[in-house]
């Protein structure tokens, strides 16, 4: 028991990581029948962003929860800026090219993004400096640390943030109506390109914030560490049902769950013939299994949201 | 003026003869190194890139006579990306190029599949960290290492952890790597036959930084010792976070772990980790302490494999020597035979072209540093 419940908080926090990366896809997905493959790169620039201005800081003697905090604080307009140019310069030229060009198009951009981080920040790991004191806290045999408290607080406030700012403000009001179709929302005043630009800069917000957890919870920062984040979040939208908000959270949330339930379970209850080596394999199953049965993903409309 | 202008002329013309023949008479030996220069083991690719650097460079300020021609090395230095396909990529554009002699790969995943294509095009190939049992089990002539191989590193291991550590419950865990899998697998069987239980045998992979679920499922089952086989990327979130669940058994891993990176990345949960690393310790010889300030100097701390790279570059250039030819055909039952004192130690090779009493030292991290235990 002890060790479901310890799973089930390890699952939770790797969730909420992956829904809070999966919700940049869905959002720009939504909108644009696009799957931006560079968002996983933008996760990354963030934490590498946050870690420079971190590491600037770490000698100057400021509280260390003030330095983790400009660090994200400086992290968050940069990953904006990034997401708005990219929009800007790689993916509005093509907005109306066969939708096979711009899905190219994103994986040049995340190779792009990658490669250059190499070169700035090099091939090594960076690592997060000791500034927070964390704090351990135990739920009768499982721990749980402050580190973890404060992703899942955080991504929750977000998620419900976002949700709020989608169903609730005139600004998601706009963004719906353009998810619908972006000519007559313009018929009715709504200027799609900067809605679109919103959106992705939204989006490139939340990867910042999700690429600082990442070093938070791991202590490492690396060019590809956005990759394999990436690919996992992109599962978690579309398992959740990809263009639906809900959908990413919980599918993103669901995939934690699943991984480490899987990897922690799976050769027990197999007897050892699948370990943990299956982990992957596992959520991907899941993955297969979804796409087949319910191939719009579990909360997903039949047929999607546009005609 | 017309005959300050003939004299200019000559003048030219004999230095461009000088120079011609310099270069006709220079033999120009081709040595390539292959290791992952990107990816996440670029660090450690670096690290052998630097230590046949230094070699090359040593031995072309020395002056070099192979046979009885003047010589000169050149370094072809290639990406494998720590992967198998590439690796065989690499080998085939060395076989183009028609190197003389190979120092690579890095890992034991690269050095298997690219052996075969070196032993097809009769490259000789010394790999200063494969430590795979594999890599020199295929019976090819061109395969050599300067390293200490898996069954004597999983052996010494699993001797320190049942009778220094008196570790009865071992839990396992490998990368899934030629490298990791190979070593876990030894280790196993070692341990086992010391008289230990093996209470877990858990997978992760060489991207993976998220080790938690398989690190709540080993606490269950209460081990003494959990033993990791992979590289320092995935160790030092390992222990971090092997601290952080209070899962409370002795870290021990080997020569993929002990890093001074492993050190930087863990921070302080890095404390009491033990590691093995084939060969002698570096400092304990004079040789050693002369090699690691020499290197420091020029390319700043030694990760890992460095010094093994150099010293199968040296050894590598040795064997030309003694032969009096860089055809690898020539030179490879040279090599096969050799004996010398390196950095590392005397460096001979057996039958199968492992080194032969491949040493194993076992190291802790004691106040922020790897110190050899006795």
């Amino acid at each position: 028991m002890d060790i479901f419940l310890q799973q089930l908080i390890n699952g939770l926090v790797s969730g909420s990581i992956y829904a809070i990366v999966a919700l940049g896809y869905t959002l720009v997905y939504g909108i644009l029948r696009l799957i931006n493959f560079a968002h996983g790169e933008i996760v990354m620039l963030g934490a590498m962003i946050a870690l420079s201005v971190i590491g600037l800081l770490t000698d100057s003697g400021l509280p260390g929860l003030l330095i983790v905090s400009l660090g994200l604080l400086c992290a968050i307009p940069c990953c904006m800026l990034i997401g708005y140019l990219i929009e800007r310069i790689a993916y509005r030229p093509l907005r109306h090219a066969p939708s096979l060009t711009p899905l190219i198009t994103a994986i040049g951009v995340s190779i792009v993004l990658q490669n250059l981080a190499m070169m700035i920040w090099g091939k090594e790991f960076i690592s997060f400096p000791p500034l927070i004191d964390v704090q351990y806290f135990s739920i009768s045999e499982a721990t749980i640390n402050s580190v973890q408290i404060f992703i899942v607080i955080v991504s929750t406030l977000m998620m419900t943030g976002l949700n709020y700012l989608v169903n609730k403000t005139k600004l998601g009001n706009a963004m719906r109506a353009t998810a619908q179709n972006a000519e007559v929302a313009g018929l009715m005043g709504v200027n799609a390109n900067t809605i679109i630009s919103l959106t992705f800069v939204i989006g490139s917000a939340l990867a910042a914030v999700a690429g600082m957890m990442v070093t938070m919870n791991y202590n490492v920062a690396h060019y590809d560490m956005g990759f394999m984040l990436g690919l996992k979040a992109f599962t978690a939208a579309v398992l959740g049902g990809i263009g639906n908000l809900r959908g990413a959270m919980f599918g993103g949330i669901l995939l934690g769950i699943i991984e480490s339930m899987g990897a922690g379970y799976l050769g027990t209850l197999t007897n050892g013939m699948f370990g943990s080596n299956y982990q992957d394999v596992f959520a991907f199953f899941t993955l297969i299994g979804v796409l087949i049965f319910k191939p719009s993903g579990l909360l997903g409309k039949a047929g999607g949201e546009r005609p | 003026m017309r005959l300050k202008k003939s004299l200019l002329l000559l003048a030219l013309l004999s230095a461009g003869a000088v120079s011609q023949q310099t270069i006709a008479g220079d033999l120009v030996i081709k040595i390539g190194s292959a290791a992952p220069l990107t990816g996440p083991q670029a660090l450690l690719g670096k690290d052998n890139e630097n230590g046949v650097k230094l070699a090359i460079e040593e031995i072309n300020a020395a002056g070099l006579t192979i046979g009885k021609t003047k010589a000169k090395v050149e370094l072809l230095s290639e990406d494998d990306q720590a992967d198998p396909r590439a690796a065989t990529i690499v080998a085939q554009k060395f076989v183009d190029q028609q190197v003389n002699g190979v120092i690579g790969h890095l890992n034991s995943g690269a050095t298997i599949p690219a052996s075969k294509i070196y032993n097809d095009a009769g490259i000789v190939q010394i790999s200063p960290s494969a430590t795979a049992i594999a890599y020199t089990a295929q019976g090819y002539k061109t395969a050599f290492r300067v390293m200490t191989n898996d069954s004597q590193q999983g052996l010494a291991l699993a001797n320190y952890a049942v009778k220094n550590l008196k570790a009865k419950n071992i839990a396992i865990i490998d990368d899934r790597t030629a490298y990791g899998q190979g070593l876990a697998d030894e280790f196993e069987k070692d341990a086992k036959a010391a008289g230990a239980a093996i209470v877990a045998r858990e997978y992760t992979n060489d991207k993976a930084v998220d080790f938690t679920a398989i690190i709540t499922s080993i606490k269950g089952k209460k081990p003494d010792v959990v033993f990791f086989a992979g590289m320092t990327p995935q160790a030092a979130p390992m222990m971090r976070q092997i601290v952080g669940l209070q899962l409370k058994a002795q870290f021990l891993s080997a020569d993929g772990a002990k890093t001074p990176e492993f050190i930087k990345l863990a921070g302080g949960a890095a404390e009491g980790a033990i590691a093995s690393s084939p060969g002698v310790v570096l400092e304990q010889s004079a040789n050693g302490k002369a090699f690691a300030a020499k290197f420091e100097k020029k390319f700043g701390k030694i990760q890992n494999y460095a010094p093994y790279a150099y010293e199968a570059t040296l050894t590598l250039i040795e064997a030309m020597k003694v032969a009096g030819s860089a055809d690898p055909a020539k030179y490879q039952p040279f090599l096969a035979k050799i004996s010398r004192n390196g950095v590392l130690g005397p460096i001979a090779f057996d039958a199968k072209g492992d080194i032969k009493n491949g040493a194993v030292t076992l190291y802790q991290v004691k106040k922020g540093s790897w110190v050899a235990l006795p």
